[in-house]
């Protein structure tokens, strides 16, 4: 796990963590959940947006002063002219992004989660959703990806957007869903949303027989025991609790969803309508999210499954170092197979 | 002509053939919106009969658009932010030809497509929904920049309410079109001085409009927003100075409720005016008489 430290923000955890282990440091903005060693890509959004652009002159890109926070930097790096800064000032950010789509281009707009979701709402659902307009809300920063406290961590992004009518929501979970998705996003008529990673994003799914299509999940692996439904970045962690609980013979399929709206119950629900153990995994509160979605698609299917949420927990979160929280709010590789073990009796 | 501003009064006044030509228009727009209003039995009416001579201005001077095809990519863009002069705006409409007269009865009525409050998605010539307050600024600047960056010459025009300077984003969206040189925007902000809950200044004080304005980069000019000749006057200034300079420009009218109407202009302000049943007759004919006597003058 990440243990960078800067002198900027650094609130060291207060948590009970274990006397004999020095304290984490908070990371600055730009932390990184990638494993020590693990593969990553740099900056994948920004990259696949250049790509994007670079076949299709319609595309834009706008930012409220966080272009280098959310990989749109690189974007307005390629393409000067068609970058807008349009200042700290998110709801200008998506009025004027509507007023774009407006004349027939296709934006991108990009700021931190908690922004867009929280502050800009209204502008999103008049000027964006209402008229189905083809903008592209790209939010940095989503569910627990920060150290900075409930300013910055859009722990109920999802909750929020999922209300709004033709917004379609993407979580993705590592560099390849965004390479892939952004052209997808670009192509897709209607508004989107997507649950940026930016930086140094891992890189997981190519080890999987996986490409990212709009609006589809895809069983990543097979397994007699347990079915982990995921999305963001929690299916790297359920792919990597199915390998740990494979040590204690426990055999976990995995269903990655990175389309949480419109939402493929049918992929999801028939891997559920089996005696296995259905577990949910999100990086996001248990209120709103995936696994109410998953909730309310086995409910309407009248399947009577029980689904086990690991999920962040209903509150404000704390301040502090990610593998700290991550460990704390039960997102970590350790706690998923503790709570698996745990269910399983 | 009261051409208040901080500018330089214009060159030359505009023809009194113009000035005449929006007045009837003007005249016309009141004139459909008191059928609108009689069909609700009450509305927004104070309003539009307020802004009628700023509609009459945009939609029979200054707009290019074709009636035939309100979608065509080379009009200019007039957003609406005030969802609820939609009667005043739907007036102007049928006046540009976009909405047939015939239609206008319809008003506020089940399954027709002009809604009470304004919106894109029912109403030929709608360019925006307006109605939540202090959006349509933040999506002029963005059709400005947009329009800009495709190469057209298309104009936009956003029409807003001094109520709307309570709203942050509008602030947003003016320093937006300064910092990127909007001088193909301009907002006209009909200063009525009235809000839902009251006199705008018992609400939340906006005044000094002007120099807000002016301090956030805007080319900035108050007019009597029931002067036709002003706000003619206003435009033409833009015309020969804005695109030139890349600075956006605002039009500040101080408008009078239920212009145009003596039983209206003297009635109690109300955001939302009663009318009873006898009455819409003899504001028709005010307006008219009003309307016949000055035009003679």
């Amino acid at each position: 796990m990440s243990t960078l430290t800067t002198a900027a923000g650094a609130a060291g955890s207060s948590a009970p963590v274990q006397a004999a282990k020095p304290k984490l440091k908070t990371s600055a903005m730009i932390a990184s959940f990638a494993d020590p060693g693990q593969k990553t890509t740099p900056a994948p959004f920004g990259h696949a947006l250049v790509k994007a652009a670079e076949a299709d002159t319609r595309i834009v890109g706008l930012t409220a002063d966080l272009g280098k926070y959310t990989d749109m930097h690189i974007f307005a790096k390629a393409f000067p002219e068609r970058f807008f800064q349009m200042g700290m000032a998110e709801q200008l950010l998506f009025g004027a992004a509507a007023g774009m789509a407006e004349t027939g281009l296709i934006p991108f707009a990009s700021t931190y989660s908690v922004f867009a979701a929280r502050r800009a709402y209204d502008f999103l659902c008049l000027d964006i959703a209402e008229p189905n307009l083809n903008v592209n809300i790209v939010g940095g920063l989503p569910g627990l990806t920060t150290g900075y406290g409930p300013s910055h961590q859009a722990t109920e992004d999802m909750a929020i957007f999922r209300g709004m009518p033709n917004l379609t929501i993407v979580d993705p979970c590592d560099s390849i869903d965004i390479e892939q998705a952004v052209p997808q996003l670009a192509a897709s008529d209607g508004p989107t949303y997507l649950r940026l990673l930016r930086g140094n994003v891992p890189t997981v799914l190519d080890e999987y027989d996986y490409t990212f299509e709009l609006g589809k999940a895809k069983v990543l692996r097979g397994g007699n025991d347990v079915v982990f439904v995921s999305s963001g970045l929690m299916t790297m962690r359920a792919l990597q609790a199915a390998e740990a609980l494979a040590k204690h013979n426990v055999d976990v399929a995995v269903v990655h969803t990175p389309t949480i709206k419109p939402f493929d119950s049918a992929t999801v629900l028939a891997e559920l309508s089996t005696d296995r153990l259905a577990v949910t995994l999100e990086n996001h509160t248990v209120v709103g999210g995936l696994f109410e979605t998953v909730a309310s698609a086995v409910v309407t299917a009248g399947l009577g499954k029980r689904v086990v949420p690991i999920a962040l927990p209903d509150q404000f979160l704390d301040a502090g170092a990610l593998p700290t929280l991550h460990e704390r709010y039960g997102l970590s590789v350790d706690r998923i197979v503790a709570k698996v073990l745990a269910e399983l009796g | 002509m009261t051409l208040s501003s901080v500018e330089a009064a214009p060159t030359a006044a505009p023809e009194p053939g113009r000035v005449d030509r929006i007045r009837a228009a003007a005249y016309r727009i009141r004139h459909h919106a008191l059928t609108m209003g009689e069909v609700q039995g009450q509305g927004y009416v104070g309003q539009a009969l307020g802004a009628a001579d700023m509609l009459a201005s945009v939609y029979a001077d200054q707009l290019t658009y074709r009636a035939e095809d309100p979608h065509w990519e080379g009009r200019d863009r007039f957003l609406l932010s005030t969802g609820h002069y939609a009667i005043g705006h739907y007036a102007a409409l049928a006046e540009a030809g976009i909405v047939p007269v015939a239609e206008l009865e319809t008003y506020g009525s089940d399954d027709s497509r002009l809604p009470m409050s304004g919106m894109s998605t029912y109403t030929p010539g709608m360019e925006i929904s307006g109605g939540s307050l202090g959006h349509g600024l933040t999506i002029a600047v963005g059709m400005a920049l947009g329009l800009r960056l495709q190469g057209s010459a298309s104009r936009v025009i956003n029409f807003l309410s001094d109520g709307e300077l309570d709203e942050g984003s509008t602030w947003e969206a003016a320093m937006g079109a300064h910092h990127h040189q909007l001088g193909n925007l301009t907002a006209m902000v009909d200063i009525n001085a009235l809000q839902a809950d009251g006199a705008t200044d018992t609400v939340l004080r906006t005044e000094p409009v002007t120099e807000k304005w002016e301090s956030f980069g805007w080319y900035t000019q108050r007019v009597d927003g029931n002067d036709v000749g002003a706000l003619l006057a206003a435009f033409d200034n833009i015309a020969t100075r804005s695109a030139a300079t890349g600075q956006p420009s605002v039009i500040l009218c101080d408008t009078k409720v239920g212009r145009g109407v003596p039983l209206l202009e003297t009635r109690e302000k109300a955001h939302f005016m009663r009318i009873e049943e006898h009455e819409w007759q003899i504001c028709r004919e005010q307006l008219t008489a009003g309307y016949e006597g000055t035009a003679s003058a």
